[in-house]
């Protein structure tokens, strides 16, 4: 009897410490939370609507032609991107290639038991501020130290190989090779975290029936757990290759900024986003909206390389 | 039993001559060069950046503003001033935004469908290259005002700073115990207070984090202030003018052709890592005296 009497005692009491409006406050907070983390969607959608409506006259003069002509004309005002869009694929390629074997090996090197946890941790650390280094740096860096660097590897692959159209010109400089290569350095660091995380979140027991079969330990990385790890790595690389192609300073810095398409690497070159670093401040009229829509192709390429990654990658996270 | 012994012991040692094992062994000195490799860029730039940077590192730095171009002397004050107000407008607006963001996601709808699809939208946002957030403030503010602008600089490194200030947040926060929220809610109090009196300071030390390393890559960024904040000779009196930031002249300076200048151009870009190196060890103390 009493236990029960005390019950309801204790509910109308606390139902009366809260008055109506306190009630609507919290409700009010819960929402107001919502509307920030919407915002971020709406932010998305907002950049996409926004540049695409800017590039709308460069849309209608140019249509797709846009994508396929060699012409940056600012005095007469023909306007076309396929240089840049060239430029932006192959840097990132070549930084992909580059990238991709280094960054698995140090993946495999931070992942499986090859070093103490105590030796693993910096090496983790160091690899982390490789990312975290603003890219303008590495832009600084590449003009005074790879370039001159790479202009030797340069000169002796043409005097060789000059007969392969890739090495087919004598390097004056900054080109589309040292480009690639500040985007390896770059991009290294996003294959490396996240193949990592592919390879720690394969199952031990897996390593331990394959070692127990008297597998090597290689036996057991290349046969077994790189299988099992294969999507994690397929997304990270991709979500590296999203970042290259977006990356801006850096390649700026060194690539020549020229408006050709070139077979040698060691030519100059540009990419999307060079083009908009160099052209932006100064553009005015058709230019202007001819930039926005060469930044919406931009968007539209990282946006899907990026999406397609994030799948791919998420996956992985909600197996773990 | 007497030559079993031996067997067993044989069948377990690896002939460290055979293919097999001579193959794993090669491989696993390649993947030790590629950890080597990865990092000789980073001692390259680090050892640069110091030794070419610490010449001019001196009080004139932080209190000259950039010279002309051929004469001597002269400091990046202005452009650590744009510094100061591009970062402070991104944090202003990008920390408690995202902090708020991460509230709902971490302590409202948690596991749910809808905080699945705007931790995706996050992630994506996260992606979109920093050059195209530069385009999208440009055509939202600069096109509109007709007025290059710290504030707009700010802007565009808020959109850049915003995903990371969720992610991080959302972690810190679902960090924190459940026994804690139900402490809170059991005494009676509200959503608002278990989050501003419990959740929150017990997420502090996660966030922080996050805000310092959005902090640190912001002031790095150079392409989306390019034509936004667009740089600037001279202090400015408002946020409402064209500001110079340390990136900005790291950019400008690094492809002039005068020795000063590019001296200049060392000593920012010394001052930008130095900023990072910090952010990064004091974020990785405060994670490790939590742990």
């Amino acid at each position: 009897m009493a236990l029960s009497s005390e019950k309801p005692v204790i509910a109308s009491e606390m139902r009366r410490e809260r008055s109506p409006l306190s009630r609507k406050l919290d409700t009010g907070f819960v929402w107001l939370t919502g509307v920030f983390a919407i915002s971020l969607a709406v932010i998305l959608l907002t950049i996409a609507i926004q540049v695409g409506y800017r590039a709308l006259p460069a849309m209608q003069e140019f249509g797709l032609g846009f994508l396929v002509t060699q012409r940056w004309d600012p005095v007469n005002d023909i306007y076309g991107a396929l240089p840049q869009i060239y430029g932006t694929l192959v840097s990132s390629f070549i930084g992909l290639i580059l990238a991709l074997p280094i960054g698995l090996g140090v993946a495999i090197f931070l992942s499986e038991d090859f070093l103490p946890t105590k030796i693993q941790r910096p090496i983790v650390f160091l690899v982390e501020l490789l990312a975290a280094i603003p890219s303008v740096v590495y832009g600084l860096w590449g003009i005074f130290v790879l370039i001159p660097i790479l202009r030797n590897m340069g000169v002796a692959l043409n005097g060789g190989l000059s007969w392969i159209p890739l090495f087919s010109s004598a390097p004056t400089g900054p080109g589309m090779y040292v480009a690639g290569v500040i985007l390896a350095i770059m991009i290294l660091p996003i294959i490396a975290a996240i193949s990592r995380d592919a390879l720690v979140a394969v199952p031990d027991t897996l390593r331990q029936a394959a070692y127990g079969l008297s597998a090597t330990r290689w036996e057991t990385i290349l046969k077994i757990i790189m299988p099992a790890a294969f999507s994690g790595i397929v997304g990270g690389t991709m979500l590296a290759l999203g970042r290259a192609m977006g990356e801006t300073m850096a390649v700026t810095m060194v690539i020549g900024n020229a408006n050709k398409i070139k077979p040698s690497l060691f030519d100059q070159g540009s990419t999307i986003s060079s083009l908009l670093a160099n052209q932006f401040a100064e553009a005015d009229g058709l230019q202007i909206s001819s930039l926005m829509y060469a930044a919406f192709v931009l968007f539209l390429i990282t946006l899907i390389v990026n999406v397609l990654a994030e799948l791919i990658v998420r996956r992985i996270r909600t197996k773990v | 039993m007497s030559d079993s012994q031996p067997f067993i012991s044989r069948s377990l040692q690896r002939n460290p001559w055979a293919p097999r094992t001579l193959f794993s062994s090669s491989m696993s000195v390649i993947s030790t060069l590629c950890a080597v490799i990865a990092v000789i860029p980073l001692f390259s730039v680090l050892y640069m950046v110091i030794s070419k940077g610490f010449s001019r590192f001196n009080l004139d730095l932080f209190t000259q503003i950039q010279p002309a171009a051929l004469s001597d002397g002269g400091g990046l004050l202005n452009a650590l001033q744009g510094t100061f107000y591009t970062v402070s407008i991104a944090t202003l607006l990008a920390v408690p935004i995202g902090v708020l963001a991460a509230v709902f996601l971490a302590e409202f709808v948690r596991d749910t469908k809808l905080a699945r699809w705007i931790g995706f939208a996050t992630n994506v946002l996260s992606g979109v290259p920093s050059i195209v957030a530069g385009t999208f403030v440009y055509s939202l503010l600069v096109l509109t005002t007709k007025q290059f602008s710290a504030f707009a600089g700010g802007v565009a490194l808020a959109v850049l700073m915003l995903p990371v200030i969720v992610r991080t947040a959302t972690e810190a926060l679902e960090l924190v115990p459940q026994e804690l929220r139900q402490a809170a809610v059991g005494l009676g109090a509200s959503r608002f207070q278990t989050v501003s009196r419990v959740v929150l300071p017990a997420a502090l030390p996660g966030i922080i984090t996050g805000a310092m390393l959005g902090v640190a890559r912001a002031a790095g960024e150079t392409a989306p202030v390019l034509f936004t904040a667009l740089g600037s000779q001279y202090l400015s009196n408002s946020i409402w003018e064209p500001a110079a930031t340390l990136s900005l002249r790291v950019y400008n300076f690094a492809t002039s052709p005068y020795k000063n200048l590019q001296d200049l151009a060392w000593a920012g870009a010394l001052l930008l890592v130095l900023m990072v190196l910090v952010a990064n060890i004091l974020s990785r103390l405060l994670v490790q005296r939590r742990a």
